[in-house]
């Protein structure tokens, strides 16, 4: 088939487009935080004394993070979905949630006592911690790779992997007001260790679906 | 033909329009030829098979495309995004061995008869999909003509082109 012939039966094609990006990644955010919330509610509920919690820094603290993690991981993916996306652009606003964890641990370790930094790390819940955000954030993860491959990401692995950590965050979002161990060295590194999880299946994830 | 004229025509074309999309098309694959060109000067890839294949990529994507942003941007991502998978193909399966690329060169000239990519996708359409594509891309025919002479309703050419083509992009090149 010549080249002029495909653009016959391309042009004949005009009128059915797919749905535009701008619909399709509201309705995976939607459902996405609809079924994160769902699987939170149904499976965990937050912490009896949210209410004095809530008084306090450190689990303020905690909300701070995963927002800003989930904020800015979604603007990147939204941009990776489109072929023309210029990674080194937008890659530094990644680094925002990061550098935010990493002054709460300096904090912490600066008002604290050394012998109290073990019992901070390990908190009581870590296994959960560990189970429970992987749980509440596989369902968003697997409706932002469907938008993700409706769009046309130029490094679908990336793509994916930013993918993971938009839906891990988003679930830490939830698993936060669950979780009794607020101390920033807690969060450093189980949150991030479950975060990171969804990151590399959401990577493996985008390169076998979301080639084109 | 400047961005911005691209630019109008191409969204003219996501309004439905189907001559402002021809006209895109058109347009489009002269870009993308002279940039396949000078990319697959060497080695075993025909830059015509880019063309078609950036083209197809761009008909299944074109809802990706900022409808207020510039058209070369998008379309060169696109086209690289393309080579880049013809290139990593080639190395897997090399077409050709060393010793026959000379022979290749030296009938290059002469060859009359491609061995398009495109059909060899084509091939794998169901003979339904197949007959619609072949008639309104080969053939010359209208949807209407097509439904006609296949004896369909136009709803069913159109969907069928429609899956075709899809199944097309997505075949296209793969082993």
């Amino acid at each position: 088939m010549e080249t002029h012939e495909l653009i016959k039966a391309l042009a004949a094609d005009a009128r059915r487009s797919g749905i535009s990006m701008t619909v399709a990644w509201s309705s995976a955010v939607l459902a996405a935080v609809t079924i994160a919330a769902a699987v939170f509610f149904a499976l965990l509920g937050a912490r009896p004394d949210i209410a004095d919690a809530a008084q306090t820094f450190r689990f303020l603290f905690k909300f701070a993070v995963t927002i800003a993690l989930a904020a800015s991981a979604f603007a990147l993916l939204h941009m990776l979905s489109r072929p023309e996306a210029d990674v080194r652009r937008s890659l530094p606003h990644l680094a925002i949630a990061p550098a935010l964890l990493a002054a709460g641990v300096v904090a912490e370790l600066a008002v604290s006592s050394p012998d109290t930094w073990s019992a901070r790390l390990f908190g009581t819940n870590s296994l959960v911690c560990l189970t429970f955000i992987p749980v509440i954030g596989i369902g968003p993860l697997a409706l932002l790779l469907l938008a993700l491959r409706h769009g046309a990401p130029s490094q679908p692995a990336l793509a994916g992997a930013v993918a993971g950590l938009t839906a891990g965050s988003l679930a830490a979002t939830f698993y936060a007001a669950h979780c009794t161990d607020d101390s920033p060295l807690f969060v450093a590194t189980w949150y991030t260790t479950a975060i990171a999880m969804l990151a590399l299946l959401g990577a493996l994830g985008a390169n076998r679906i979301a080639r084109w | 033909m400047d961005d911005s004229d691209l630019a109008r025509l191409f969204r003219a074309a996501l309004a439905g329009d189907e001559r402002a999309y021809g006209d895109f098309l058109h347009a489009a694959a002269e870009l993308v030829r002279v940039w396949a060109r000078r990319r697959t000067a060497f080695g075993g890839l025909d830059p015509e098979d880019i063309v078609q294949e950036t083209l197809l990529a761009i008909h299944v994507k074109r809802h990706t495309w900022r409808t207020d942003g510039p058209v070369a941007p998008w379309l060169y991502a696109i086209a690289k995004h393309k080579l880049v998978d013809a290139l990593r193909r080639l190395g897997r399966h090399p077409r050709l061995e060393i010793s026959e690329l000379e022979g290749q060169l030296a009938v290059e000239e002469a060859e009359t008869v491609r061995d398009w990519e495109i059909d060899r996708a084509l091939e794998m359409l169901t003979p339904g999909q197949r007959s619609v594509v072949t008639a309104i891309s080969v053939e010359g025919r209208t949807i209407a003509e097509a439904a006609r002479s296949l004896d369909m309703n136009e709803t069913a050419v159109r969907v069928a082109l429609h899956r075709g083509l899809a199944a097309i992009a997505r075949r296209f090149g793969r082993d």
